[in-house]
Formats: C-alpha cells, structure tokens, sequence
C-alpha cells in the first residue's frame, strides 16, 4: 500500500469490488441474513421462546414459515433470534481479537530489537497451546455467561492478527512519513494510533472479514458441545445441536439453522478474499 | 537440526509449568467443588473426602505437592473415580482419539493432495472448479452439520454403517469420515495455491526442459515446494484434529479422551482436568516440533535461518 494513494484507495478498493461479483453476491447474503436477523424476531408472531405444545413437530406452513420444534416453538423466530446471538458474538469477539492483535502487533514491530523479539516468542508459545481445551474449560468452569462466551474467544484469536500487524508495521516504521513524525516530535502513542494505524486498516480489514467466520465457527462448537448459549436462548450452534438431535423426526430443524450458517460462513470468506483482491491487489493470486 | 530440537524441549518445561499453574489455579477458583454433586454427601464424608485428597490444606501446599508429584511423573489419582490414576484413564480414552484422529488425517491427506494437484495441474478447467468448489462447500460445512447428515445418509436411509458407537470397523468410518472431510478441504485448497505458485518456478522448467515427465516433475520437483504450506498448516491442523474430535465424539456417542475432559471438567474432576490439560499441551508440542522438522527437511531456507 502506497501512503501516497491513499486517499483514492477506499474508491479504488470499491470499484475493484464491485467488479467481483462473488463477492457482491456475498455482500447481499450477508446484508439480508442481517436484516433477517436484526427484524425476523419482530416479524414472527410468536416470541422465540413461546411454547405451543399443540402444535409440536410440525413442518414448515403458512403460519410457522420454518416448522416448529419438540416444545411447539416456532423455528423461523428462534433461528432468527439465533443469528442475532451468532452474528454479534461473531463481531464482539472479533472487536475483541482486534483490539489485542493490533495493540500487541503494532507495538511489537514499533519498538523492534529485543522488545519485538520476546513478544513474537511469546506469540509462538502461544500458538502451540490448545486453546480450544481453555476456553471450553472457562465455558464449564465459570457458568455459560455471554459476555465470557466472545471475551473467551476474542482472546484465543488474537494471535495471527498480532502477527499480520506486526509483519505491516516493521514495513511501514521505515516510511518517510513516520520519520516526519518522529522529527516533528509526536509523542510514540500518537504516531502509533494517529500515522500508523490508519495505514495498517487494509490488512486489519480483510483479515477481520476473516476471523469473524472462525469465531462463529468456535462459538458453535461451544454451542454444540453444551457449553454456549442456554435454552430457551438460541444460537445458530444450539439449534443445530437440537435439529442433529432430532433429525429423524423434523428434518427441517436441522435444515434451516444449518443453512443459514453455513451460507454465512460461506458469504463471509467470499468477501473476504474479494476484499483482499481489492485492497491489496499484488497478493491476488490468480 | 538436533540444536532445533533441544532448544525446543527446553522451551517445553516453562510452557507445561506455565499451562500447569494456570489451569491448577483456574481450576481450583472455579466455583464447585469435585464433592458437591446433586446425591448431597453427609457433611462429615465430605470433610473426610476433602482431607483424604489433601483439599483441606492452604492452596499454595495443594500446588507445591501437585508439582513436586508431576516432577515424577504422577498425574495423580482421579477424584472421581478415586479407583483409576488419572494417567489409566487417558491410556484408556487416549487410543480411541488418537485411532480416529489417523483415520481422519489419512482421510484427509489421500483426498486432499491429489484433489489440490489435479486442480493446480487442470487450472481453469472443470478438474479444477468441481474439486475446488466441492472444497469451498467443505470449509463452509463444519463438522456438527455434515456429521449428521452422513448420519442421515448412511445409516438411516441407506443402512450401511451404525450411526454411533465405537465397536468395530464399520463404526469407524462415519466418524473418521466426517472429521477427514472437513481438513481434506482445506488441504485441497492449500495444496492448489502452493503447487500453482511452485509450477511457475524456473527450475521447474529446467527440469521440463532436460524432459522429465510431467509425473516425475509432479511428485519429485514440484511436490517439495508446492506442499511447503500443507505442511505449515499441519501444526493448527492437529489442534484443530483435538477440538474436532470434541465434537465428533460428542455427535457419534465415541468414548474418547475429549469425552472424558467435558466431564471432568463438568465434575470439577480437579486432577484428571489438569492431567488431560498437561497429557494434550505436550501431545501438540511434540506435534509441532515433529512439523518444523519436516518442514526444515523440506525447505532448505528454513533450514538456515534455524
């Protein structure tokens, strides 16, 4: 990224995007499985958590667009509800990761020498730890609490973000334009946050696009495993735990829930690396 | 080489004793205790239980007796099943991961490579879009949905393998299935990106040029490079083959090691969660160091710098 472009960059990066048409496809997947999920609850006439057990088991139909469950619950609430937990633990946690990554990556390439050095080391320690057995011992240990669930996992998933700031910014030290600042005497904390940061946003970006779907993916597991959000709540994870449960008698709770996440999933990798092809052009592979 | 390999079993003994004190401590804060389960206990047997188990002496004792037994190799007995050592019960649980994690990681690898070759090979033709899309599908397919819908397919229409269990061979092939897709995948994937950008090495025309065949360029020029990032991937893959197998053993009702750690963990099983803690933070070290071997085996650059 050249700093002297950068003003046209965001408009160059829309254009080239839009031009990717996988990738705009993704884009309006995941606006309407946000819309669904921010408005779908409001929409259905029966609150996600309302049991009607005269009404068990039934397939989707005028009245229960997606079916209901074993306790008469209507699907298309509950997986809408669902995707509002999912989605926002995709995020939060996200927000979460970056903030870590991007704090310890740009200080560990700013400061260089043995500073930078230790703190890699300390990245590589880490990264051979199994996470995945803390966090679900936090899950057990400590009760199913929300705010847990993604400052858990925005935790674990900090790591290769740390890496990939810290890559860009042993890049960027040497730049004309952070020499300027030093001369002029800015203090560390304002060029790190005021220079350097606003250059990092391509990289920071595209890779976000990219942990959002990991963390969906840890969360459901936890989900899936018992150990993330609790009934009546709903998550994309628990309700595929149920419909996997229950698959031989209403094949649709597994059908809706399971589709709605793995089209996410799906949208968000697409726009991830159609959002890579357009703010980094050169590591385009094809 | 052997430098690399002891600079990295030093580096082990502060990361166990790090992982150990802090899961001893996370453990030990958590609210709960291993005695307190529904059956109340008389007061007077769980005192006794306590005390039998040292749980009645100041945390900082409990830690330093924990370690100074672990410097011997002794994971305890499990407060569970006070009957087993906590290291029976992984030798128990443990054969039964580590047989599905092979299963899934040859799975994986015998339809990942050759999958990811022929698409770098035919690039831009149908050999390279179906298994490359078939691939995209996989990563988008986590194993808690395909899991099931094998289950669906094989076992419940079609009737070819039981839907749970771990008896025989026919019930290991759901699981390892199932597991073995989800990384084949990516390996696909990888495999493809790495083999395209090696095909475009020099040297790779050289070999052309003094008219090798294309087999031979595929498995001995180009196969070094281009599996640089499968091998680069293997380290998260055999933590994720751990977290994965959580869930398959979970879907397909498997008595494995990460069946027993949520239910130690749900039993406040102080012990047996510190053990399997301890037993898969050195399995993935030496996983990882296995890796770098190969991986320094593979790319004499790498080979240098270390």
């Amino acid at each position: 990224m050249n700093p002297e472009n950068s003003s046209s960059l965001g408009k160059d990066a829309w254009l080239r995007l839009r031009a990717n048409r996988m990738a705009m496809v993704s884009l309006f997947i995941l606006l309407a499985i946000g819309l669904l999920s921010l408005f779908g609850p409001m929409l259905s006439s029966n609150a996600f958590d309302q049991q009607n057990l005269d009404r068990i088991f039934e397939s989707p139909n005028g009245t229960y667009l997606f079916g209901t469950d074993n306790l008469g619950r209507d699907l298309f609430a509950r997986t809408t509800y669902g995707g509002r937990i999912s989605l926002s633990v995709g995020l939060l946690a996200t927000l979460v990761s970056l903030i870590i990554g991007v704090t310890y990556g740009m200080i560990s390439g700013y400061a260089g020498g043995r500073v930078d050095a230790w703190m890699m080391r300390m990245v590589d320690v880490l990264y051979s730890l199994p996470f995945i057995i803390f966090v679900i011992l936090l899950m057990v240990m400590f009760g199913r609490n929300f705010l847990l669930l993604f400052l858990a996992i925005g935790a674990v998933e900090w790591l290769t973000m740390a890496r990939i700031t810290r890559a860009q910014t042993l890049n960027l030290k040497k730049a004309e334009f952070i020499e300027a600042a030093r001369a002029l005497g800015f203090s560390h904390t304002r060029i790190l946050f005021r220079h350097l940061l606003p250059n990092l946003i391509g990289p920071i970006i595209v890779y976000a696009t990219l942990t959002v779907p990991a963390v969906m993916l840890l969360e459901a597991v936890l989900s899936f495993l018992g150990l993330g959000v609790q009934a009546p709540m709903s998550s994309w994870g628990s309700l595929i735990k149920e419909g996997a449960e229950k698959m031989d008698a209403a094949p649709w709770l597994l059908l809706f829930p399971g589709s709605f996440f793995c089209l996410t999933l799906f949208s968000l990798n697409f726009l991830g690396d159609g959002l890579r092809d357009a703010l980094d052009p050169k590591s385009s592979e094809d | 080489m052997s430098r690399l390999v002891f600079s990295r079993l030093l580096q082990a003994i502060p990361t166990l004793w790090v992982i150990a004190t802090l899961t001893f401590f996370m453990t030990r804060f958590a609210p709960g205790g291993p005695f307190d389960s529904e059956k109340a206990i008389p007061e007077e047997i769980k005192v006794k239980l306590e005390s039998h188990f040292g749980l009645d002496r100041p945390l900082f004792d409990q830690y330093a007796l924990y370690l100074q037994n672990l410097l011997r190799g002794d994971l305890g007995p499990s407060f569970k099943y006070p009957e087993w050592e906590v290291s029976e019960l992984i030798a128990t649980a443990f054969p039964v991961s580590l047989t599905l994690g092979v299963l899934s990681f040859i799975i994986a690898l015998l339809i990942g490579i050759p999958g990811g070759m022929i698409a770098a090979l035919k690039r831009n033709t149908w050999m390279d879009y179906l298994p490359m899309g078939l691939s995209m599908a996989g990563v988008c397919l986590p194993t808690f949905v395909l899991g099931p819908l094998l289950i669906f397919a094989f076992s419940t229409q079609l009737a070819l393998f039981p839907p749970l269990g771990w008896y025989g061979g026919s019930d290991w092939v759901l699981p390892s299935l199932t597991l073995g897709l989800f990384y084949a995948a990516y390996i696909a994937r990888l495999t493809r990106a790495g083999m395209l950008e090696t095909l475009q090495q020099d040297y790779i025309r050289t070999a052309r040029a003094k008219g090798a065949s294309s087999w031979r360029i595929l498995t001995k020029h180009a196969a070094r490079g281009g599996l640089l990032p499968v091998v680069t991937f293997l380290g998260p893959a055999f933590a994720g083959l751990i977290s994965g197998s959580f869930v398959i053993e979970s879907i397909f009702f498997i008595p494995g090691l990460g069946k027993f750690f949520v239910t130690a963990a749900f039993n406040r099983d102080y012990t047996m969660v510190l053990g399997t803690v301890l037993f898969y933070a050195t399995l993935i070290i030496c996983l990882n160091l296995i890796v770098d071997l190969i991986q320094a085996w593979l790319d004499p650059k790498a080979r240098q710098f270390k």
